[in-house]
């Protein structure tokens, strides 16, 4: 049993992709239960699937698809933000219009190449191709979303729950709420490399609402959260290789089971 | 590193808590104004109190002085300074409904989101933010609760704990909206204590309220808001 559960690890390029879908998994955790308490989950989906233009404009360019896709975040982050501040429209519409519009424009320029099979492993993931500088981007992004979360907790906590408060007492919820958007994207980027364009919002969203059924603080949620996206990539993983699935796949219904398991107990003890 | 706009700690200690010079407020986006032609000066340490129906802008009107609001005309002066110039000495309770207490928070730790004022960017709170936060819940009868969440507590015990952050704020001037919403009779005595003695301290006090429990020669002057605009009630 226990061979069959470390056999798939003892490869490299195993070991790499734990890693980076372990570091994709916290950060996307951390960042998933404030989109997920602040009902931002739409967005955090849409930004999974605008990323899609920047990533086939690098791979079509030949470039590194992670700075293709962070372009393409940052602009949905920084587009949703604007056109919902000028009130024309609301903030749902606004990210209706956006993803719809992004993702569209990535389907053309997929279109232009004879195949869609080039693009497999934008849209589905790659994680068991993660090179070591794949790695390293991760590992930075990782560093640098919990150093913020880290600085600025308490001011995003009360921006969260009571934004009237910290604007009255000057703690800039608007700005909170952009920087919120910018460590999203983010930590989007990093998910699309693991389990592709389609499936990222898995690890922003399943964790964490896994973990705030039952956590009863934002600093315990996130731990719970990480937990639980560690544990989903290892067992995806290892189901992955075991059984020859789908890597992103596996790791998003893992995550998923642990989501079904959670609200069961809870529904279950009442 | 503080927060914007505390002021740098320069008081006019001499100006008047407020003074509303032609002030005309309304929501974005919004045609019309809600209020308009307001013309007022509120001394330091006086208790008002702001009365009318549903909808007729007093919660609006204390928007305005927390900066909230974008004033439409005129000017608000706080304390001597432009309005949203000075927040550490401005606290605001808020409507109940405001609030999302879904948010997994414990009563202490919303408690002590009064004094982040004092702590701007990056510091938390220490031992000694600790200790004023159970002071303030236990002079409010939450001391029990404290480690609950707040979507455990009942409305009106929610209500007491937005008092309770609104004290640990610390300022000269209290802009109260509904002290009493959701507050059960057993604890309305406490709360009118609380606000007795914030009154009693030198605090200034604007409190927009239905109802006028709050004792005898509480409010130094009441204010009705009518169509739009602000008459002091009894004045020739």
């Amino acid at each position: 049993m226990i061979d069959w559960l470390l056999d798939p690890f003892a490869a490299p390029f195993m070991q790499r992709a734990l890693l980076a879908a372990a570091l994709a998994g916290v950060n996307c955790a951390v960042i998933g239960v404030y989109i997920v308490q602040r009902r931002m989950s739409f967005f955090g989906g849409a930004l999974s699937h605008t990323v899609l233009p920047g990533m086939v404009f690098a791979f079509l360019r030949g470039l590194d698809i992670f700075w293709g896709a962070l372009g393409a975040a940052l602009a949905t982050a920084f587009g949703v933000s604007w056109l919902a501040r000028r009130r024309e429209v609301g903030e749902d519409a606004a990210i209706g219009v956006v993803l719809s519009g992004m993702f569209a424009l990535g389907v053309l320029m997929m279109s232009q190449v004879n195949s869609f099979r080039d693009f497999n492993a934008l849209l589905f993931g790659s994680v068991l191709g993660v090179a070591p500088a794949d790695l390293i981007l991760t590992a930075i992004v990782t560093v640098i979303v919990l150093i913020a979360v880290g600085l600025i907790n308490k001011e995003l906590e009360l921006a969260s729950v009571d934004p009237e408060y910290a604007r009255v007492i000057g703690a800039r919820p608007d700005r909170m709420r952009t920087v919120l958007l910018v460590l999203t994207a983010l930590s989007v980027v990093t998910a699309v490399r693991v389990v592709g364009a389609l499936m990222a919002t898995a690890l922003l969203i399943t964790p964490a609402a896994a973990a705030l059924i039952w956590a009863r603080s934002v600093g315990i949620a996130m731990l719970l959260a990480s937990g639980i996206a560690a544990f989903s990539v290892i067992a995806g993983l290892i189901i992955s290789y075991q059984f020859d699935f789908s890597s992103g796949a596996s790791i998003v219904l893992a995550s998923t089971a642990c989501f079904a398991g959670s609200w069961l107990a809870r529904a279950w003890r009442g | 590193m503080r927060y914007h706009a505390t002021c740098g700690g320069h008081h006019a200690h001499e100006s008047p808590a407020l003074v509303f010079q032609n002030v005309a407020l309304g929501y974005p986006g919004a045609d019309s104004s809600v209020l308009s032609g307001l013309n007022l000066t509120l001394d330091r340490g006086r208790s008002i109190a702001l009365l009318g129906d549903n909808g007729s802008g007093k919660s609006t009107l204390l928007k305005s002085i927390a900066g909230l609001l974008r004033l439409r005309q005129g000017k608000i002066s706080v304390l001597g300074h432009a309005v949203g110039q000075c927040h550490h000495q401005v606290a605001y309770l808020p409507q109940h409904r405001d609030i999302d207490w879904d948010f997994p928070i414990s009563v202490q730790r919303f408690v002590l989101t009064g004094l982040y004022i004092h702590l701007g960017w990056f510091r938390r709170p220490g031992r000694v933010q600790r200790k004023a936060a159970a002071e303030i819940l236990d002079r409010l009868t939450l001391t029990s609760l404290a480690e609950r969440r707040i979507n455990e507590l009942s409305g009106g015990q929610q209500q007491r704990l937005l008092l309770a952050r609104t004290l640990l704020h610390g300022a000269d001037l209290l802009l109260l909206d509904e002290p009493f919403n959701a507050v059960d009779a057993e604890n309305r005595a406490l709360v009118r204590g609380v606000l007795r003695g914030l009154k009693a301290e030198g605090k200034t006090l604007v409190t927009a309220t239905h109802e006028l429990d709050f004792g005898e020669d509480f409010f130094d002057a009441r204010f009705r808001l009518t169509d739009g605009s602000l008459t002091e009630e009894g004045a020739p």
